[in-house]
């Protein structure tokens, strides 16, 4: 399996997209540190880079990296070599290269100027969001066989948790704001990964105050180990099941 | 050494395989052959566990396929249409299946010798043309000394000289006492090779003999009027 790991993370490195997205994503994160004056502004700058592009980049590079790879994965398939294998082989090769550049760029001038419970959230957080969008990508391009459609599919998501989910929640709390939904909308929260990832680290900014009562219900659970132990959880959760998913699904697939 | 029981499968509402028994032995050239669609390369993707049958079991070596992926070392594969990933080198294609099988068997590289293969090392898979690529797939399928070769219509897009080399390499693997599975629609290109015939229809299996039995059966010596003359007599 060693060996199909190699041969997948030496042909995202001569695609050199992967290389230009780690040039890109250092410039934006030591700008962010060199522009503002304190290092909460360049941190909250890097968390949304995190929260938009990382993972835009990760669904989009994944989906479009494993419909390319079909002519691998079939002749493979002929070959010893079990089927989950072939497709681990490939999340985990997709996975080490995304999260070397995500580590590379952002992560080192995140131990460098953050301080350091924040910046080491951050790291932590950026690298399971930029996992979960990868294990999504698994999970839309099996879904169909047609490219155009995977690809679409996975933009979508992305939109979805990227853009459309805040602009939901916003509508529940203003909808609802005369009952006392807050306590849901900790569960709610849970069903987008990047809003749980959001949270996780404006609790740890000191900025949550000006997140009113409902951040103060925030802080009381996600600021407790067991919240934050919990988070993570559910966050690792966003990985492992579109990923058992499509291989389950990639196990039965004709090919 | 393959035994095929009950297989059936269904693509959506289209049976493609129904119900087939059909046992392999070794030493036996075994031509599959039958109009387009038949289920021929649905049949042979099956043996290789690419296909999942929906029904029905497959037996190698006495030993189910199903959940099983080891056998496959002892199967040389040349597919109908060889895909390969198009950025690789004819070269770093052959090293990484290398790379992968790790085989113990001594390496036969015979058709890469013959095709001469090793003077295009350096070439892009996506530049290839359609027969270069059929050699490519070639040199993988014997590459390894594997028990069992199944090629799907081996010779297709070949030039005659390509061709020949090919099929004295089956000859001689059909002498040392393996396994072959061919489809092909050439069926002049046959005759020397094959000792047994399956003729498929509409995902069964019309006839499974061996080349002696149907030519005395029916008097001809060329499989074209052998099969031609089992059909009329069908009809």
């Amino acid at each position: 399996m060693n060996r199909i790991i190699k041969f997948i993370i030496l042909d995202i490195l001569k695609n050199k997209i992967v290389l230009a997205y780690t040039i890109l994503l250092a410039a934006f994160s030591w700008s962010a540190f060199s522009l503002e004056d304190g290092s909460t502004k360049g941190v909250l700058t890097i968390l949304n880079i995190i929260l938009l592009i990382v993972p835009l980049v990760s669904i989009l590079f994944a989906t479009i990296y494993i419909y390319n790879s079909s002519e691998f994965i079939e002749l493979l398939l002929s070959q010893p070599i079990h089927r989950n294998k072939i497709w681990l082989s490939l999340f985990i090769g997709l996975s080490i290269s995304l999260l070397s550049a995500f580590l590379i760029a952002a992560g080192i001038p995140l131990i460098l100027f953050a301080e350091s419970l924040v910046g080491f959230m951050m790291i932590v957080v950026g690298c399971l969001i930029s996992t979960v969008f990868i294990a999504i990508a698994f999970l839309s391009s099996i879904l169909s066989r047609d490219k155009a459609k995977g690809i679409g599919i996975s933009i979508l998501l992305w939109l979805y948790f990227a853009l459309l989910f805040d602009g939901l929640v916003l509508f529940l709390l203003f909808q609802f704001s005369d009952y006392p939904i807050e306590k849901m909308m900790v569960g709610i929260t849970a069903s987008s990964p990047i809003d749980l990832a959001r949270i996780l680290i404006l609790l740890h900014l000191n900025v949550s105050a000006m997140m009113g009562y409902s951040g103060a219900i925030f802080k009381d659970f996600f600021g407790s180990n067991l919240g934050l132990f919990i988070a993570f959880m559910l966050l690792i959760c966003w990985i492992l099941f579109p990923f058992l998913l499509s291989l389950k699904i990639f196990n039965k697939k004709d090919l | 050494m393959i035994e095929l029981i009950n297989v059936s499968k269904k693509f959506g509402r289209l049976s493609v395989l129904n119900n087939i028994n059909l046992l392999f032995e070794e030493g036996q050239c075994v031509a599959l052959i039958g109009p387009n669609g038949c289920g021929k390369t649905t049949l042979i993707k099956s043996i290789l566990g690419m296909v999942l049958p929906d029904g029905g079991d497959i037996i190698f070596k006495e030993k189910n396929i199903k959940n099983d992926f080891e056998y496959r070392k002892n199967i040389g594969y040349m597919p109908q249409i060889g895909r390969y990933p198009e950025n690789m080198s004819i070269g770093q294609v052959i090293e990484m299946i290398k790379n992968i099988r790790q085989s113990n068997n001594n390496i036969d590289e015979d058709l890469l010798n013959q095709f001469q293969l090793n003077q295009m090392f350096y070439k892009q898979m996506r530049t290839l043309s359609g027969g270069t690529t059929q050699k490519v797939s070639a040199t993988l399928a014997f590459l390894f000394n594997p028990d069992v070769l199944i090629l799907d219509e081996p010779t297709a897009g070949l030039d005659p000289l390509s061709s020949e080399i090919l099929k004295e390499k089956i000859l001689k693997e059909k002498q040392n006492g393996k396994l072959i599975l061919i489809t092909s629609h050439l069926l002049s290109e046959l005759d020397e090779l094959v000792s047994h015939l399956i003729f498929m229809q509409e995902g069964k299996i019309n006839f499974y003999q061996s080349i002696e039995t149907l030519k005395r059966e029916t008097g001809e010596d060329k499989i074209s009027k052998v099969i031609s003359k089992i059909l009329k007599q069908q009809n």
